[in-house]
């Protein structure tokens, strides 16, 4: 019933599905986002014209929100100018990532700060990047006042590290669009000059028409050759500089010989010249250079711990609190952790106690408790008051992050296939200049003028352009299906890869099970409709993640209001409802019977005054068929499992994996061991995890898949990213992806076909201009269309 | 017939007129965006001094 009411709830604005029913007005008023909320204020409180008067409002919006120093940092000198794009002495330009922007009240929102705050001259939104651009007066606001106003706002940008350390913003590429857009057009009106070529009708034409036409058609053609195929050229060189050939040699020599046979017919004034066909080749060549370099822009797979590590800490100097970047952080260095903070470097904690929240790192949503001098691994989170620790090494060499030192993320993957190309290129070029010579050889003692016609043709028709086109086309709807059903790879490349992958190896928790739905039960006395109400009444006051878990099991029912309510870090909560004394916690909290005692479970015990009433259970939740998918897995393939965690649930795992490849208690740098060594002996290996300690086998392995259940939440650096509720697809997804390797490789062969008949005509010395303009797209087109069409075909059988 | 010659010039002139527009476009960044402009243009940009009591 409860999932039914929060399915349900629409922003009273926009109409938009709200995340969660956190922002709201009145009771029944739900909004998706701050900025929908704020313009529905302003619509509601002056009438529908106000909407655009946001001047007029500023109190609305601006309800003070007392952010502490949480963003202090942005005042130290050094981190401020390494965020901004552009610093003078009255104008600062800064663009920040902001993860919320969603509908058109957030791009209204930001769009008019300077309506709000003095000093904003401009702020533009980038909605398909959700981006905001600002540029603001520093003598009059400073970058931590644009920042606390941001925040105000319900749009608290993310700076991270990464910010810092890496400035360089790419900027998207277009070059490849001009090209096409460039080649497209030279290549229509080509093609319409060359109309009464291909119907012969030179009878009807005047003869200086017939060669206007011609030389309009020369002019059109330089762009293409030199401009749109430019990139064959360089590419051809510079593998041929590197002493190895690729498919852009054979390309490169092809599209030459057909510039400049044509260039001699029509200075010589034998004939029209292939025009035509050379602008119609580039321009698939090109499309197919776009689809191979498709990727999802908006879903970022690079990500090292810099992207979510926070960008500045604060430490204890002289008794005084200051902000420094975390690069700077040294060893003995006293840090300050306030509540949600990351901990950016390993260290010992010095208060008392603390609640470490480790999700990030292993996707166990429980927080640890640590006490005093314990020692604390970086990538935490505490929850709860402010904690100090003694910094033990820095950030860079700390044990989560000198994963990222390993060599395994130094070196790019390479693409099997590629290399399936690349040796078939080197015969493939052999092959057919040997054939164009030997042709030219036999012209020079039958018939000399027949020479250079046969040595071109050859060269021209054996240009593997189908062959080039069919690999990007065949990856690229493959893709798409994927994309379609949830699953979305970082590039074409990797379809290849998981074609050949004989050994999968899996994390346990959060890629087996699911983090967030762990199952809630009660167990014991069985509880009064009174206690129904009255325990989560209690725990919505509490922001431990089990408290939030019973408040979601017992439906949020939180009608009442504790006199008293105290929280003991660590132990539980207690509280009085109605005269009864409640308390909720841990075995050491709440007095309990022996055979209530567990140890590896995570239980919450009940007592209500003072007499015990029984606990909730929170057992882990292993993902819908996962002992199907893995049975079905492990008749094909070898599966291991590396867990972070202790041996649990050994009886259900060991027969699905065996009792050798089942590895508890791993570290990040175990786990990227443990996968080079099997790939040491030669096997393709599959990684899944989550977190951002399976970072390392992530990179290391040969496929890195990332279960998620939201696309959009962080995620590590990875290959492929899979919704979690398609998990117990993968097998299809796998054999899917061999499929259209074999379906590339099965129009390799189709586009040879068409290259021995071409060549077998064009040893002959005659190929007419409209052969060729015909035979090279449709020889294309057909092979393109092979590809494409059986990948659909094979997707839809499959129900894909 | 030599009105013809005429008239592929013009249209020459004019596909390229376009085609230099979608450079132009593309350049000016027109396509990183697609869907700001859309709801940018909706928005009023009156000055303070405007009253809005109407209704």
């Amino acid at each position: 019933m409860e999932t039914l009411i929060a399915e349900d709830i629409k922003c009273h604005h926009c109409g938009d599905t709200c995340p969660d029913t956190s922002i709201h007005l009145e009771a029944d008023k739900f909004f998706c986002c701050e900025g929908c909320k704020t313009v529905y204020e302003i619509l509601s409180e002056n009438g529908m014209c106000s909407y655009y008067d946001l001047s007029k409002n500023p109190g609305i919006t601006l309800k003070g929100k007392n952010f502490g120093s949480k963003y202090a940092y942005l005042s130290n000198q050094e981190i401020a100018q390494s965020l901004l794009n552009y610093a003078s002495e009255n104008l600062n330009k800064i663009t920040f990532y902001i993860p919320t922007i969603h509908c058109s009240s957030c791009i209204w929102l930001l769009e008019n700060l300077y309506k709000l705050r003095k000093g904003i001259s401009v702020s533009r939104v980038n909605f398909m990047k959700k981006e905001l651009a600002i540029s603001f007066n520093p003598t009059i606001l400073s970058l931590q006042k644009v920042v606390e106003l941001l925040a105000t706002l319900g749009y608290a940008p993310e700076i991270s590290l990464e910010e810092y350390t890496n400035k360089t913003q790419e900027k998207t590429s277009y070059s490849i669009f001009l090209k096409m857009g460039i080649v497209g057009f030279c290549t229509g009106n080509i093609m319409l000059l060359s109309f009464p070529e291909y119907f012969g009708l030179d009878d009807v034409m005047e003869s200086g028409h017939k060669q206007y036409f011609t030389w309009l058609n020369v002019v059109l053609s330089l762009p293409v050759f030199f401009y749109g195929a430019s990139g064959y050229f360089i590419s051809a060189w510079q593998s041929l500089r590197e002493k190895v050939i690729n498919l852009d040699v054979p390309i490169s020599i092809g599209i030459t010989a057909l510039f400049g046979r044509s260039l001699y017919e029509t200075l010589s004034g034998v004939g029209p010249g292939y025009w035509d066909s050379l602008a119609g080749l580039i321009f698939f060549l090109l499309i197919g250079k776009w689809l191979q370099n498709k990727t999802y822009e908006n879903l970022s797979f690079e990500r090292k711990y810099t992207s979510y590590f926070p960008l500045a800490a604060t430490i204890l100097k002289n008794g005084q609190e200051e902000s420094i970047p975390v690069s700077q952080l040294k060893t003995g260095d006293t840090l300050i952790i306030r509540n949600r903070e990351l901990i950016p470097a390993d260290s010992l904690l010095v208060s008392t106690t603390a609640q470490i929240d480790y999700s990030f790192v292993t996707g166990e949503a429980e927080p640890v408790e640590k006490k005093a001098s314990d020692y604390i691994y970086a990538g935490g989170r505490q929850v709860g008051t402010n904690i100090e620790l003694t910094v033990q090494k820095p950030v860079s060499q700390s044990y989560l992050t000198q994963l990222w030192n390993n060599e395994a993320f130094a070196k790019e993957k390479t693409t099997p296939v590629t290399k399936l190309a690349a040796n078939f290129a080197r015969y493939f070029t052999y092959i057919t200049l040997s054939i164009a010579i030997l042709a030219a050889i036999f012209w020079f003692f039958v018939d000399k003028s027949l020479m250079w016609n046969a040595f071109t043709a050859v060269l021209i028709v054996a240009c593997p352009c189908a062959l080039s086109l069919s690999m990007p086309f065949t990856m690229e709807n493959t893709m798409r299906i994927f994309g379609k059903n949830g699953v979305y790879v970082k590039n074409p490349g990797v379809i290849q890869h998981l074609a050949t992958i004989r050994h999968m190896v899996f994390d346990k928790t959060g890629t087996l099970t699911q983090n967030k739905e762990a199952g809630v039960s009660f167990v014991g006395n069985p509880l009064t409709a009174e206690e129904k109400q009255a325990i989560p009444s209690l725990t919505a006051h509490s922001t431990h993640p089990l408290s939030r878990k019973i408040s979601k099991y017992l439906s949020e029912n939180t009608a009442l209001e504790p006199s008293i309510f105290q929280e003991k870090t660590g132990k539980g909560i207690e509280g009085v409802i109605n005269g009864q004394i409640i308390r909720l916690g841990s075995a050491s909290f709440v007095p309990i019977p022996e055979k209530d005692k567990a140890v590896g479970v995570s239980r919450v015990y009940v007592a209500v005054n003072g007499v015990y009433k029984g606990y909730f259970q929170f057992d882990v939740r292993y993902r819908q068929g996962l002992q199907q998918v893995l049975e079905k897995l492990k008749s094909t393939y070898k599966l291991s499992l590396l867990s972070g965690d202790h041996p649990v649930d050994v009886p259900l795992l060991q027969p699905l994996f065996g009792n050798s490849n089942l590895h508890f208690e791993q570290s990040p740098s175990d786990k990227l061991r443990y996968i080079a060594q099997l790939q040491a002996k030669g096997e393709k290996v599959l990684m899944a995890g989550d977190g951002l300690n399976d970072a390392g086998a992530l990179k290391q392995s040969d496929v890195g898949l990332v279960l998620t259940e939201d696309v959009h939440a962080f995620f590590p650096a990875c290959d492929v990213l899979m919704d979690a509720k398609q998990f117990s697809r993968l097998p299809d997804f796998i054999r899917f992806s061999q499929t259209s390797v074999n379906i590339v490789k099965v129009s390799f062969l189709l586009s040879l076909v068409y290259n021995f008949i071409g060549i077998s005509l064009a040893v002959s010395g005659s190929l007419s201009p409209v052969f060729a303009a015909i035979f090279m797209p449709l020889s294309s087109m057909s092979v393109v269309g092979f590809a494409v069409g059986v990948s659909s075909l094979y997707a839809r059988f499959r129900k894909l | 017939m030599s009105v013809i010659l005429v008239l592929v010039t013009l249209s020459m002139i004019v596909a390229g007129s376009f085609l230099g527009a979608f450079i132009w476009a593309m350049k000016s960044g027109q396509y990183e965006d697609t869907y700001s402009p859309s709801v940018r243009m909706l928005f009023e940009d009156k000055k303070e001094e405007s009253s809005h009591k109407q209704v």
